[in-house]
């Protein structure tokens, strides 16, 4: 079985969803005795190209072209598939980033093969190709049987571990094959948001609603996300209200998270928000209302004034930070 | 300018989602449907950009007769007039394939769906329709503006925004931001009753992916309840019994 792995390089490098595909890759390889290919377009030096074989890539195909440095769905999706063309692809495998969710249903219905998005199992090949996958906003699993003699997985970030299987992986230099006009959409400008965790990759979240009242109470929630490295959400009210940027909102129509540790302050609970903190591995909930639902869903529960609670937390969070 | 807006008809977000056959079925029993979110944005940012720069706003369905209720909302909230493509839409390869084989020889100057629909989640008919059509695609878009061929958008990437264009004809995916939603008015569904809505067949397609079966997440055990006075605890219980800090 040979495994191709859609490895995104940003600005020359990898960032942990990479290395994820990788391994994850690497464990379908073992257990079908198959090999490990990782496609990188764009610009990235021997030295961190080489990083993909740590986690068991076999062979890594460098498509170096300065129009592919940054991401562009239509181009990647080409140089993929013909990458998996070459190489004799029977699955590819992509991480479900928003650029590999822009690109694995491009790859997909240029290879003709099946897809399956938001995988968060390894494939089950007893009886078919099935893997499994959080439907209805985490609200229920599905599992997909794959029917195409080529498969493209887009794995869930986050899900699955990186696990080192060093491996004495070629580094191929491969010609892009592309003309300017393959290039239709055309990248302005890039703003990312520097010295702040990102919220799809944070441990910990640190979560206001509606029950802090205003925006000029938000420190309360900075302080603790501050004080255990933590990323800061919302639900959906507080930022249509202007309280917090929109990138914050969590929730069936907002992001979808699955941290460690999510700290829900001042939110309902509502199953819209639920839905997208369910998976948080132990959910904890501040709220004045006993009867308020989160704490249905929650691991730890405090019933209380969270501008009584907050400090207290706070001040244990700094002296546990200081030790 | 002519636009496309995929609308996918979906169980209410308020749900509470069961399975029946063995749990290889939704139970769709007593389940609202509604136009899924995304669509709406997307219907309706269509509506703005035609109301600026002229042209009409088409939307596409692909499902059996039962999602006309939200077709016909998609009407009254200002579509120019809609398809149903009358079929159960297995998959999104299945889903795009459809869309594409009407779209093709319609030549639409911008093609809308949504991120995902909030039933399975996919986020993937943007792609690959836009691939069936050899077209440009961008996905998560939170504005977009037309100037004359060229598209101007900013899309959510990871930790950050992007700001692309493209060159019409474009299928892009509507993240929230896009717009507000629109609400029908009283005018609105009076007329959409009379608005046109075409019933196409399906082309023949090769089934890719199959649900074989589906598991409802293990019931949560009950909170552990920390007092007011001992909030400071929480820290402490974080790190010794969770594990988690
Ligand atoms: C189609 C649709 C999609 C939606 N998508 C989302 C989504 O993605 N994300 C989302 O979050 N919501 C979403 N919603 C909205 C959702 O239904 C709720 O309205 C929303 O989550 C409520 O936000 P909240 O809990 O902050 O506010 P509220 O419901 O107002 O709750 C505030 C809470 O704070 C508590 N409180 C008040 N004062 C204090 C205090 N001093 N100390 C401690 N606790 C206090 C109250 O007891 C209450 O439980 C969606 C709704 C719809 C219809
Ligand atoms: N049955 C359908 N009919 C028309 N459009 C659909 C259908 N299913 C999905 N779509 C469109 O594709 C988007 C993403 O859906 P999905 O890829 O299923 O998550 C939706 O927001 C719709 O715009």
């Amino acid at each position: 079985m040979n495994i191709l792995v859609f490895a995104e390089q940003i600005d020359g490098s990898f960032k942990k969803s990479a290395f994820e595909a990788v391994s994850y890759a690497s464990q379908i390889a073992q257990a079908h005795n198959g090999t490990v290919t990782a496609v990188v377009p764009g610009n990235v030096a021997d030295d961190k190209l080489a990083e993909l074989a740590k986690f068991g890539a076999n062979k890594i195909v460098s498509i170096k072209h300065d129009n592919l440095n940054g991401f562009n769905a239509e181009t990647y999706a080409k140089v993929i598939c013909n990458t998996a063309t070459t190489e004799g692809s029977n699955i590819v495998v992509i991480s479900n980033t928003y650029s590999g969710k822009s690109v694995a249903p491009r790859v997909a219905a240029r290879l003709k093969a099946g897809i399956a998005s938001g995988v968060i199992s390894m494939p089950n090949t007893s009886a078919g190709f099935v893997v499994r996958r959080s439907v209805f906003s985490g609200k229920a699993f599905a599992d997909i049987n794959l029917t195409t003699a080529v498969k493209v997985l887009a794995i869930t970030p986050n899900t699955f571990n990186t696990l080192e299987n060093v491996q004495a992986a070629n580094i191929v230099n491969v010609e892009a094959g592309l003309a300017d006009a393959d290039f239709t959409t055309k990248s302005v400008e890039i703003n990312r948001v520097t010295g702040k965790i990102p919220l799809t990759e944070a441990e910990i979240v640190i979560s206001g609603g509606r029950g802090l009242k205003g925006p000029e109470n938000w420190h309360l929630v900075e302080d603790l996300a501050n004080a255990l490295g933590a990323a800061t959400a919302c639900s959906k009210p507080v930022s249509d209200m202007h309280w917090r940027p929109h990138s914050e909102h969590v929730g069936q129509t907002g992001i979808t998270i699955k941290p460690n540790l999510y700290i829900a302050i001042g939110i309902s609970g509502a199953i819209q928000h639920l839905a997208g903190v369910s998976s948080s591995k132990v959910i904890v909930a501040i709220n004045k209302d006993a009867e308020a639902p989160f704490f249905k869903a929650a691991d730890y529960g405090i019933v209380g004034d969270a501008f009584e609670i907050m400090p207290k937390i706070i001040e244990a969070a700094k002296a546990f930070k200081a030790n | 300018m002519k636009i496309l807006v995929c609308v996918s008809n979906v169980p209410d977000t308020t749900t509470k989602v069961t399975f029946t056959e063995n749990n290889t079925q939704f139970n769709t029993a007593g389940v609202q449907f509604i136009i899924n979110p995304y669509d709406e944005l997307s219907l309706t940012r269509g509506l703005e950009l035609t109301e600026k720069l002229g042209g009409t706003v088409t939307t596409i369905t692909v499902g059996l007769a039962d999602t006309e209720a939200s077709i016909r909302k998609a009407l009254a909230i200002g579509a120019t007039d809609a398809v149903r493509i009358n079929a159960v839409p297995t998959d999104a390869y299945f889903v795009a394939e459809q869309i594409a084989a009407y779209a093709k020889a319609e030549n639409f100057d911008l093609i809308f769906t949504g991120r995902e629909s909030i039933d399975y989640n996919g986020g993937q008919v943007c792609g690959l329709l836009a691939e069936m059509l050899g077209l440009p695609s961008v996905n998560v878009i939170t504005s977009i503006e037309v100037d004359g061929s060229t598209a101007t958008m900013e899309r959510d990437i990871d930790g950050g925004k992007e700001k692309v264009s493209a060159n019409l004809p474009l299928v892009v995916s509507a993240q929230k931001e896009l717009t507000e939603p629109r609400i029908p008015n009283m005018r609105g569904i009076m007329a959409a009753r009379t608005k046109p809505l075409k019933v196409v067949e399906p082309t023949a397609s090769e089934l890719t992916s199959a649900a074989v079966g589906f598991e409802l997440p293990a019931p949560k055990g009950s909170v552990k309840l920390i007092s007011v006075e001992e909030a400071g605890s929480l820290i402490g219980i974080l790190h010794n019994e969770a594990k988690i800090i």
